[in-house]
């Protein structure tokens, strides 16, 4: 599925991040494919926000469309 | 102490980097005994506010993420520290994780470098534990712990400097990158497909962006297994409220109680009790009757002197009364909310929570940042726009911030005139200010080609913002806006008395008769305010608040010059980014637009005052009410997120 489906309090794994420049930018942030996310808020229509340990990113919601991620059991 | 340019000799240039508000002002303060905040570097030429101490010069540098050179500012900084000598890079201990990836980026770059770990006591807060010897050997470079606001770690900083020195690099980087070079910092960012640099050595830039990145990740996520303990803490307060904030259904109530407690602090206690008090009794009172009483012993009453020393626009009295009887209490007081602002955290989650409404304006919710700070100072947020992802957003939020985003000086006086009026006036003119900006934006969205960049936004803990620092923030910039704006103040009303003795003012006014009584349905003194709003917006607003005026009349005149050309330091930054053409465009563009605008309300007041038994600011405030939806609509169908 993509970023944008996820739901609050969901753990997901990132699996893939297809534009060069957002996997760039996500790398300095310590996110990088196979890193695992908590889906912390999602703005209705509007941007997701994620959590990785004490970082908190807001992704906008075309961006999230366009990450692949996996749930977390 | 001295503000020198950054290159003497026998001297070293220390650059201050790191991450985004881990503070880095605030060692480069303690440091130089300057006072710096990130708004402070001015225009395009690469001119970075340095501060000597002792053999060291200290640049105070824009915060980064890496040395990637993705925005303007990012560039900016990269340049600055392939200029210097040693870097000092500051980290926050709570986000190691984060924050080392630029630590190693200048390891592998070859700058010698002291890492200081700040923020130690927000770190243990949350229940982080680092071992420090452990990270010291890790990276190969001398690590101290600071809590900086505190002063603490500072003095062991300096002593330590000498000893920055180059770190171990990423294992493999030798494979991808030839380090044996004197150019080795560019070495390596040409081979990350750096095309600045690479263009700058004529070569061409290499592909191993996303190779080196992975292999530097996968570096510091091994360092901070390695060198980091935590133990699981409740969530704080902070989290808390920071959550709240995000949740359209708190935040957006959270917003508006924002807005609505600023108005108590500004438009009625500042703008009304404590300007009332000094502009009438002090000034009013005491000041004028004095100076104009010892001047009557030197000067002939009503002659042309005395009319420019305490005449209607006299240098001692207008002028003085104005500038410290109006502006600095209200400069003070909005200065004072936006460093509150700023140092809580909650810019960025306004951002966050507007981001939709601000696609629609061919923007993303980064540019509420560049948005609200205008209404500090709308010269500073135009230079801070260079932080958004596109040249197209530059575009807009200059435009809009040159158009419809009135300064804290104009806003001063505009809430000292308009908070007597009433509370459908401030409602109306708060509408139809809303209403403009969002629907321009909506419409250079849809003419400019393009379409946003995707917002990436890091939201920093939501912090209290310590008094001391909101002071001194808030006092110094009062101060200087007193110094910038008082001798053009004073040049201005000079300029206004002579035009006034000399009967040029008589002139210019029957020549804007047409625009200012005929469609504006102003008295025709009220052109020396416009003349003046050439100069600033606020010396305008100000102008117009010394011709008498009925209501209706001052709300219109607000109107148009809320939305009249930005300041003369504006215009010039303006042109600056944007070159000469597209500049005069959107300066002609402003001009002509403030008057449509302004009278185009003025004909809707005159409808509605037709209407038998209607009040008119109820009415006009309903229709922009409904104005407003219709922009929100059109704004919400033209890039609808939710259509595909």
């Amino acid at each position: 599925m993509t970023l944008d489906k996820a739901k609050r309090g969901q753990q997901l794994i990132i699996r893939k991040i297809p534009d060069e420049l957002v996997r760039a930018q996500a790398i300095r942030f310590g996110i990088t494919e196979g890193s695992v996310i908590t889906c912390e808020e999602i703005v209705p229509a509007g941007p997701v926000v994620v959590r990785r340990s004490k970082q908190e990113i807001a992704i906008g919601r075309n961006l999230a469309k366009n990450i692949d991620v996996d749930l977390i059991q | 102490m001295h503000n020198s340019t950054c290159h003497c000799g026998n001297v070293y240039n220390v650059a201050i980097t790191g991450n985004p508000n881990v503070g880095k002002s605030v060692i480069f303060n303690y440091f130089t005994n300057m006072y710096t905040d990130v708004s402070n570097y001015p225009g395009t030429t690469i001119d970075v506010i340095c501060g000597r101490c002792g053999a060291y010069v200290f640049s105070d540098v824009p915060g980064i993420y890496g040395l990637s050179g993705f925005t303007e500012e990012e560039r900016l900084a990269r340049d600055i520290i392939l200029r210097s000598d040693i870097a000092v890079n500051v980290v926050d201990a709570s986000h190691l994780e984060r924050d080392l990836f630029l630590t190693q980026h200048l390891i592998d770059a070859g700058i010698p470098i002291i890492v200081v770990l700040n923020m130690m006591d927000e770190a243990k807060e949350q229940g982080i534990y680092i071992k420090i010897d452990e990270l010291e050997k890790e990276l190969g470079v001398p690590v101290v712990p600071a809590v900086a606001v505190n002063k603490n770690g500072l003095d062991l900083l300096l002593k330590k400097l000498p000893e920055a020195k180059t770190g171990n690099i990423t294992p493999k980087l030798q494979e991808k990158v030839d380090l044996n070079t004197p150019s080795r910092p560019e070495a390596l960012l040409i081979a990350e497909g750096d095309e600045d640099i690479a263009g700058r050595n004529s070569c061409r830039p290499g592909n191993y962006r996303d190779e080196l990145y992975r292999l530097r990740r996968k570096r510091v996520n091994e360092i901070v297994d390695k060198v980091v303990r935590e133990i699981t803490v409740e969530a704080s307060l902070s989290a808390k409220i920071g959550r709240l904030m995000l949740k359209p259904a708190t935040g957006i109530p959270l917003l508006l109680i924002t807005l609505l407690a600023i108005y108590q602090l500004i438009g009625v206690f500042v703008a009304q009790t404590v300007v009332g008090y000094i502009e009438e009794v002090i000034m009013g009172q005491y000041y004028q009757p004095l100076v104009r009483h010892i001047l009557s012993g030197v000067v002939t009453e009503d002659s042309a002197l005395w009319s420019v020393l305490v005449g209607q626009f006299g240098l001692l009295t207008m002028a003085v009364t104005y500038l410290f009887g109006l502006l600095l209490p209200l400069i003070f007081g909005f200065q004072l909310v936006l460093s509150i602002l700023e140092d809580s955290g909650y810019l960025p989650r306004i951002a966050t929570l507007l981001d939709r409404l601000l696609i629609g304006m061919g923007l993303n919710g980064q540019a509420v940042i560049p948005l609200i700070l205008g209404f500090g100072c709308v010269t500073m947020a135009t230079i801070s726009t260079r932080m958004l992802g596109s040249d197209r957003e530059k575009l807009i939020a200059i435009f809009l911030l040159a158009f419809a985003v009135p300064c804290s000086a104009q806003m001063a006086i505009i809430t000292s005139m308009i908070a007597g009026l009433g509370f459908f006036y401030v409602l109306a003119y708060g509408l139809i200010l809303f209403t403009v900006m969002v629907g321009a934006g909506t419409l250079l969205a849809k003419v400019i080609p393009g379409s946003s960049t995707d917002l990436w936004i890091d939201l920093p803990p939501v912090r209290l913002p310590r008094l001391a620092n909101v002071l001194k923030k808030t006092w110094i910039k009062s101060a200087e806006f007193i110094k910038e704006a008082a001798p053009l103040f004073a040049a201005g009303a000079l300029f206004l008395s002579l035009l006034k003795i000399t009967g040029g003012l008589t002139f210019i006014e029957n020549l804007l008769v047409p625009i200012t009584v005929h469609w504006l349905g102003l008295p025709k003194e009220a052109a020396g305010g416009f003349i003046l709003g050439f100069i600033r917006r606020e010396f305008g607003t100000a102008g117009l608040f010394t011709t008498p005026m009925d209501p209706v009349q001052q709300f219109v005149a607000l109107i148009t010059i809320t939305f009249f050309v930005p300041c003369i330091a504006t215009a010039m930054i303006i042109f600056k980014e944007r070159g000469w053409k597209q500049g005069a465009a959107i300066w002609l563009v402003i001009f002509v637009l403030a008057f449509i605008i302004g009278g185009l309300v003025a004909k809707f007041i005159q409808v509605i005052n037709t209407m038998p038994g209607v009040s008119v600011m109820p009415v006009l405030a309903g229709l922009a009410l409904i104005v407003l939806s219709v922009v929100l609509w059109v704004n919400w169908k033209s890039e609808g997120i939710l259509k595909t």
